[in-house]
């Protein structure tokens, strides 16, 4: 039932190809559906529980129940010191929020959209992510920033931008992006048990997404580490490197071009920073095709890097063909549908990159 | 009897002293143990300037009761604080002190002031004028001058420099300016939540003062009940800009606007002590966060680079040495009061200079930090890491 409001909600292309082709099968009895929202919340609801220093604060987090509905419940549960609606002032909460991880708690703020954490990023960067370093060691800052990140349909240009990349490129911060409700959940609890600044980048359009989650995901204390990729899909032909939202579309690009016989390998990065090249790496050394796929302006982003450092690499002498990029259009995001479908990749994208690649 | 007096006099000397300093010369000796305890006033009571207040029926007292002992103890301080940065100014103008260096001499009864009203078990941030409170947050000259040069030995392993230095409950030297305020009210609410009756002392200057995050941070404090005391340092200029040029309103101490404020004469450590007390009690009842003025001034420009004559004359920074000097009004009321001797202070003085000295010296002969330690302290309670260096062939390592 679930998914199929979220075929409808979300539109075809959300839904990944492996839930698809498994429509038809009864799922194993311990297994359950849950959606990325509700696997971001269950990691709050234990974590809240778990540490009595851990604590909330954002816009509309408590008494509304969070603009996306992610904090559903907490605030009836937990009450107004441990979940905290601020008023609209992001710099002055973050600021707060950084302070009081310095002082020993354990902070999760929520932005209602990455967006707004330009308002911040002076906080994120230069109280949260140098201090440890600068202090010699003295002072660490335990503080989880969080929100949904990048593109999400009809929101325009000053709502839509991916943020990645400049989280990324700087040390002193673990910058995390799932895709699926076990990356969330797992990730989110391993965010929130981290000594260190961790900003977690979550998507819109992945919230209402159902996915499998294992019995296993379903404890208490599952964890994903933070700094390790996964493959979603094994194959012999091209890899293919992507993060978040996107990772759908490879999945599905993917399952096309099968019928060509052409096998992808799928990795979700799950983590930017530290960045897991490794997997990338040993991915690249048997297909010897590599292809970045993501959301973000193609700039100095996370395709970018991966290129960079595979260039730098053992992977390098394994390749057949340049590795190349694809990512969104170096505009900034339309209105109109037609124009902001034109501007992500889609899956024709994907396969046309991967064809040209493997020069079919 | 000479020996009693003696035995008194070393007694009296090694209370008042901080780190039980050498005695000075036999002659001068003789001279102090002429004098016995009996001799001194154990105590006093001073008139102090009355506050302008903002939103408050009452204010601190009008008077202030000064112990010998703790008058001793705020001279020493503040002594040693205005060597301190002297000699800060000496080490930079030998270039063995880099970058920037903002100094704090001239200001040193706000903090010591601050301090006495409060207990260390409180917290404290601040801007880039920073040595001063490292000082009475628990650093020593030593790890202070050593973090200045960058050196190894320096509070923060030489990481920092001058505008990053941290103890327990002082979350330093912060460079950004304004950014330290809504961190304070963090720590603030920490404090809250914790439920420790601790408070958050969150320093900022006048430039500062017109900071949106400031006004961000009034507002949630205030919502929230924060116990946080936010105290403006206005010392006339935010670098080379009069307050005049910088403010619509320089009435600083009412810019909380809903929050209750004090203004206060920042040169006298027992106003700024007075007005410590009654701004933590103020904290500490649940009433809310408090904010406090404190008229300054600093002898020093904006920082090393700036010779501090070309937004101000050099009348006016004559004036405030002669007129209002912190250290010298202290000293002029306890040496009035029979509270300390001439000689006493003087041996003081001596005493202080030597910890400077002897802090110089460590500061200019301790290894700066060793190449190893480049890529540590990342992340903290970490498993060992990868640090890509300057070329793709140098991997580096990191631990926490």
């Amino acid at each position: 039932m679930a998914y199929l409001r979220s075929i409808l909600r979300s539109g075809k292309n959300a839904v990944p190809a492996v839930l698809r082709r498994e429509f038809h099968r009864t799922l194993p009895a311990a297994v359950q559906q849950v959606t990325v929202r509700d696997a971001i919340k269950e990691a709050l609801d234990e974590e809240l529980e778990r540490d009595e220093r851990v604590f909330l604060l954002g816009e509309e987090v408590a008494l509304f129940e969070g603009a996306y509905k992610v904090t559903r419940g907490l605030w009836k549960k937990y009450g107004d010191k441990r979940i905290i609606d601020t008023p609209i002032t992001e710099i002055g909460f973050t600021g707060i929020a950084v302070g009081a991880a310095m002082a020993g708690l354990r902070p999760v703020v929520e932005y209602m959209s990455f967006n707004f954490s330009m308002q911040s990023v002076d906080h994120i960067i230069n109280s949260a992510a140098k201090t440890y370093y600068m202090s010699g060691g003295l002072q660490p800052v335990s503080i989880v920033f969080r929100g949904p990140n990048g593109a999400a349909p009809g929101v325009a240009a000053q709502h839509a931008q991916c943020f990645a990349a400049w989280y990324g490129h700087v040390p002193g911060l673990k910058v995390v992006s799932p895709w699926s409700a076990e990356d969330a959940k797992g990730l989110l609890k391993s965010a929130i048990r981290d000594d260190n600044p961790v900003v977690f980048l979550e998507n819109e359009i992945m919230y209402s997404v159902p996915f499998e989650m294992s019995e296993e995901s379903q404890s208490k204390d599952f964890l994903i580490p933070i700094g390790k990729a996964k493959i979603e899909r094994k194959g012999n032909h091209v890899t293919l490197v992507s993060h978040s939202h996107v990772v759908s579309r490879c999945m599905d690009a993917a399952a096309v071009l099968a019928k060509d016989g052409i096998e992808c390998e799928v990795i979700n990065l799950r983590t930017i920073r530290p960045m897991d090249m490794e997997a990338i790496e040993t991915s690249v050394m048997k297909t010897k095709h590599l292809i970045t796929v993501e959301g973000g302006w193609p700039q100095f982003g996370v395709g970018g890097e991966i290129l960079a450092r595979i260039m730098e690499g053992p992977g390098f002498s394994y390749l057949n063909a340049p590795a190349v990029r694809v990512t969104g259009v170096d505009i900034p995001m339309p209105y109109a549908k037609h124009l902001e479908e034109n501007t992500l990749p889609q899956i024709k994208d994907i396969v046309f990159s991967v064809k040209k690649t493997l020069n079919v | 009897m000479q020996k009693m007096l003696t035995i008194i006099s070393n007694v009296l000397r090694g209370s008042a002293s901080r780190n039980g300093a050498e005695l000075v010369s036999e002659g001068a000796r003789v001279v102090v143990s002429a004098r016995t305890y009996a001799d001194f006033t154990p105590q006093a009571t001073f008139d102090i300037k009355k506050c302008d207040l903002h939103k408050l029926e009452e204010g601190p007292p009008l008077q202030a009761v000064l112990t010998r002992e703790e008058g001793l103890q705020y001279y020493r301080t503040m002594q040693t604080m205005r060597r301190m940065e002297l000699k800060a100014d000496q080490l930079y103008k030998q270039k063995i002190i880099r970058g920037f260096c903002h100094l704090y001499d001239g200001q040193e009864a706000c903090a010591v002031g601050i301090e006495a009203g409060i207990n260390l078990s409180d917290h404290l941030i601040t801007a880039y004028r920073a040595h001063g409170y490292t000082l009475t947050r628990g650093g020593t000259v030593r790890e202070i001058m050593a973090e200045l040069t960058g050196r190894r030995g320096g509070i923060a392993k030489g990481k920092g420099g001058s505008m990053h230095m941290y103890t327990k409950h002082f979350y330093g030297g912060n460079g950004i300016v304004g950014a330290q305020v809504p961190l304070g009210a963090g720590v603030a609410l920490a404090c809250k939540y914790l439920g420790k009756n601790e408070l958050c002392v969150c320093l900022y200057g006048d430039g500062a003062a017109n900071q949106g995050q400031i006004f961000e941070t009034y507002n949630m404090a205030s919502l929230w009940k924060l116990p946080c005391i936010f105290i403006c340092e206005n010392n006339k200029y935010g670098m080379g800009t009069s307050v005049e040029r910088a403010a619509a309103s320089t009435d600083y101490y009412k810019r909380g606007d809903f929050i209750p404020g004090l203004r206060l004469d920042g040169m006298d450590v027992l106003c700024v002590r007075e007005a410590t007390k009654f701004a933590a009690e103020h904290c500490r009842s649940g009433k809310g966060p408090i904010l406090m003025e404190l008229q300054t001034y600093r002898y020093h420009g904006h920082s090393m680079s700036d010779p501090g004559v070309s937004y101000r004359t050099r009348e006016e920074i004559q004036e405030v040495r002669s007129k209002s000097d912190p250290i010298s009004m202290l000293k002029d009321r306890m040496l009035s009061n029979n509270m300390a001797s001439v000689e006493e202070l003087k041996e003081i003085d001596v005493e202080v200079r030597k910890e400077i000295e002897d802090a110089a010296q460590f500061a200019t002969t301790d290894p700066e930090p060793p190449l190893d330690d480049l890529c540590n302290h990342i992340f903290y309670n970490d498993h060992p890491m990868e640090v890509r260096g300057i070329n793709p062939w140098s991997k580096l390592k990191s631990v926490s």
